[in-house]
């Protein structure tokens, strides 16, 4: 085996991590505060309309085809180039993180809303009858209770986002999956350099694995033989 | 051994004996076979009936017509084509074979009959104008290449320049231009570049001259190559025909068609007519 080869590839791939968890670092939180409002606007018809519609497109089409709408199909219009848009769309990195973004909101407010709707009804009637305020509900009881219900769904989300932040080395930036593309076209060794890189996404999930599974005990103690 | 068996060997031997000087004294009565890929546009393509054409077959024919030389050309898949011509199976190759060391030592070449350069695109509306247009700068020599670069990468500074993956273009940039300011992105097909510059995406772009004429044919009213050529070095010499190792009276046929038609102008006119521009060297 050639070990320096090994050494310097991954040093290469790893200069490529601090992108990739940014993107989906971003993209899950820019998901989420989006998930949280399509739910809120569940409350009216209208809302559930909107929210359906905007799932039923972005759940319903690849991730590729969206980036690539977001990268290449939007950029041909010439008014969204002369729009106060073209500064944020013109960079590679905002197309991929508004897609990365958009794409996981539509998932997570599905997960969200499943979290809501297991919330019992009881909670939020107890809540409101002790006098708080319906922020103070959604703060307080129905969000806690969502959030547990929601994680396991959510860490896969989570593990999903981590990997799909390699699309955007189809235009043109340098993740982890990127430089490792770059570095099979210089060397056509893409059997070592695709193993390393799947590496660093498998040591990313194991860690996000944990992380959530850790998550779950801490919220619901009772499920995992906690004393009562 | 017996008489016969003697005789014949001594018959082969001088056969061969006469035969080698017959070939280095003239050309004539040598068929010359040469290798092409027949699926290279512009410089060498094939029609539906098989016939060949293009930039380098109009080449070939003309030198073969000013040097009387007998030829033929074959076509052949480009993945062994090398291989191909150090085993014998024809005389030379004619397929846009870029001239480098690690070839040198296993072919012979002519003289190169492009001057293998390397330009940037810019758009129009970009507003972008590279010093030096037009002028060509030779990576091998300093005195030469030095203050291009750090002309262009005046201009360029801050400037994001596309460039496809695993070229001698993106190696250029690495190397001269990454570390003065200039923000380089790779893209995995050529195509991509040009679609991102088209769109204001990226601010340049940088391709072999034959590239950019390719795309400045259906371009040429948005876009323009600005700057100086980029020849040498890590750019490559050129591309020349290749022909077996050794065979000097080849090479030296093929070698003063070229000069003929270099000295002359019907290269630079052949170059013309198919890129649109000239891509091939003025003098030897």
């Amino acid at each position: 085996m050639d070990v320096p080869y090994f050494a310097s590839l991954f040093r290469d791939l790893l200069s490529g991590l601090p992108l990739t968890l940014n993107l989906a670092f971003l993209a899950l939180l820019g998901g989420f505060v989006l998930a949280l409002l399509l739910n809120l606007a569940r409350t009216t018809r209208t809302g559930t309309a909107i929210a359906g519609t905007y799932v039923f497109f972005f759940r319903g089409t690849p991730l590729l085809v969206q980036l690539f709408m977001i990268y290449f199909g939007i950029a041909q219009f010439e008014f969204i180039r002369s729009s106060f848009l073209w500064p944020l769309l013109r960079e590679p990195y905002w197309c991929g993180l508004i897609a990365l973004m958009l794409n996981d909101a539509a998932y997570t407010s599905e997960i969200l809303r499943g979290g809501l709707r297991a919330v019992p009804r009881g909670t939020q009637e107890a809540a409101r009858v002790s006098g708080m305020s319906s922020l103070q509900i959604l703060r307080r009881v129905t969000l806690p209770i969502a959030v547990r219900q929601a994680l396991p769904a959510y860490s896969n989300e989570i593990i999903s986002m981590l990997k799909s932040t390699a699309l955007v080395s189809m235009i043109s930036l340098m993740d982890v999956t990127g430089i490792a593309r770059e570095a099979v076209a210089e060397t056509w060794r893409a059997v070592e350099i695709f193993l390393c890189a799947g590496l660093i996404y498998l040591v990313l999930s194991l860690i996000v694995t944990r992380a959530t599974s850790r998550a779950e005990r801490a919220l619901s103690p009772w499920q995992f033989g906690a004393r009562q | 051994m017996t008489k016969t068996a003697r005789a014949l060997v001594g018959a082969a031997l001088s056969a061969a004996l006469l035969a080698a000087p017959a070939a280095s004294a003239d050309m004539t009565g040598r068929t010359i076979v040469i290798a092409t890929e027949g699926a290279f546009p512009p410089s060498n393509m094939t029609r539906p009936n098989g016939e060949l054409y293009g930039f380098e077959i109009d080449l070939v024919n003309e030198i073969a017509k000013r040097e009387n030389l007998k030829i033929e050309l074959i076509s052949q898949a480009w993945d062994g084509m090398i291989q191909g011509l150090i085993d014998g199976k024809y005389d030379a190759i004619v397929d846009g074979v870029s001239i480098t060391g690690a070839r040198k030592e296993v072919v012979d070449f002519t003289h190169p009959y492009t001057t293998g350069g390397s330009t940037f695109v810019v758009m129009n509306s970009a507003g972008i104008d590279l010093p030096m247009n037009g002028t060509t700068a030779q990576l091998d020599d300093p005195v030469s290449i030095d203050p291009a670069v750090e002309a262009v990468a005046a201009v360029l500074d801050g400037k994001t320049v596309g460039v496809q993956q695993a070229t001698i273009q993106s190696a250029f940039l690495e190397e001269y231009l990454q570390d003065k300011g200039v923000k380089v992105r790779t893209y995995p097909n050529g195509s991509d570049v040009y679609q991102d510059l088209s769109i204001g995406r990226i601010d340049a772009g940088i391709a072999s001259l034959t590239n950019v004429a390719a795309f400045l044919e259906k371009n040429g009213d948005k876009a323009a190559a600005t700057g100086p050529t980029f020849i040498g070095g890590i750019m490559g010499a050129g591309s020349g025909l290749a022909v077996q190792k050794g065979d000097t009276e080849l090479q030296e046929a093929l070698n003063a068609g070229l000069e003929s038609i270099v000295a002359d102008g019907t290269l630079a006119e052949l170059s013309q007519k198919w890129f649109g521009l000239v891509v091939t060297p003025q003098q030897y």
